[in-house]
């Protein structure tokens, strides 16, 4: 075998996020195999990671293992690009942007269950603003948004139970 | 370590997110899903009113916006946009609206419909 002739220099950090952001690659592709119900509603099993890395390292990880997680699992599922893909970052990026202004909530009243649920809500508005805009651009998209937010709703509650549960006791790194 | 499964649970904080959510969604729910039939029509131009017109009527108008004339059609209850000087013609697919909260949008030429309800939506119940 051949000694390799690249040499990246990485932090203990870079490993972290790596480590980190696999397990959330694997919940995403496994949950990309479950039918859903209803085209576009999923549990966002991943974002448990994206909580549970911001809790536990702070918001600039956690925005790195989310992104990095959106663009691997596009590649791995053959979605790099596509409208999914597209779908799948306007979330992220939302959620990313609703976290940073949460995670400043007193801690003492809001828990990590709090930032699941707005998280979810900005996961939503995110997707729907492009399926509105780009597409289907038409006014009856808005019908949809009861139901989405409810699934957000219901979502966002048991990943922040689950988040909270594992920050009670962590993954040993 | 202890006390690892006592504090899983929602904080007061969380309880009154989860309030404040629920009670958001029922009021989606009743703003989006609502069927009630409309009565009046109102078109604005840019960021102001052109006019309230009543939706019983058949009657075409014509708005000047800001590529040119929009065509609209008022048909007994019902309206759309007929022609549009817009390129996309989102305006002129999305056809007929009739229920109240329902809008349609030409942004290009920047004329918007708005079908308004009855100020009294109990007339239609009946025990």
């Amino acid at each position: 075998m051949t000694r390799s002739t690249i040499n990246i220099n990485t932090t203990k950090e870079d490993h972290h996020i790596a480590k980190l952001t696999a397990i959330a690659i694997g919940l995403h592709v496994i949950e990309a195999m479950f039918p859903s119900p209803l085209p576009g509603i999923k549990p966002g099993i991943a974002n448990i990671i994206t909580l549970y890395v911001l809790m536990q390292y702070g918001f600039g990880t956690a925005a790195w293992v989310s992104l990095l997680r959106v663009f691997a699992s596009s590649l791995l599922l053959g979605h790099f690009l596509s409208p999914t893909f597209i779908l799948s970052l306007s979330g992220a990026l939302l959620s990313l942007v609703m976290l940073f202004f949460a995670q400043h909530l007193p801690t003492k009243h809001f828990s990590v269950i709090t930032l699941s649920i707005l998280a979810a809500f900005a996961h939503i508005a995110g997707q729907l603003i492009i399926v509105r805009i780009w597409l289907i651009p038409h006014a009856g998209v808005a019908y949809l948004v009861p139901i989405f937010a409810l699934a957000a709703l219901f979502f966002g509650v048991i990943n922040g139970l689950i988040t909270q549960r594992l920050i009670s006791s962590p993954l040993k790194n | 370590m202890t006390n690892a499964t006592t504090n899983i649970k929602p904080l007061f904080g969380d309880w009154l997110v989860i309030i404040a959510s629920l009670i958001t969604i029922v009021f989606l729910f009743q703003q989006l899903w609502t069927n009630a039939p409309a009565s009046q029509l109102q078109i604005r131009q840019g960021n102001k009113v052109m006019g309230t017109y009543d939706l019983n009527q058949s009657r075409d108008l014509h708005i000047h916006g800001a590529l040119g004339q929009s065509h609209i059609s008022v048909a007994q209850g019902k309206v759309r946009f007929k022609q549009s000087p817009c390129t996309n013609q989102y305006c002129v697919h999305q056809g007929w609206l009739s229920r109240a909260g329902q809008v349609a949008i030409c942004l290009p030429n920047q004329i918007s419909l708005q079908l308004i309800g009855e100020d009294k939506p109990y007339d239609s119940l009946n025990y």
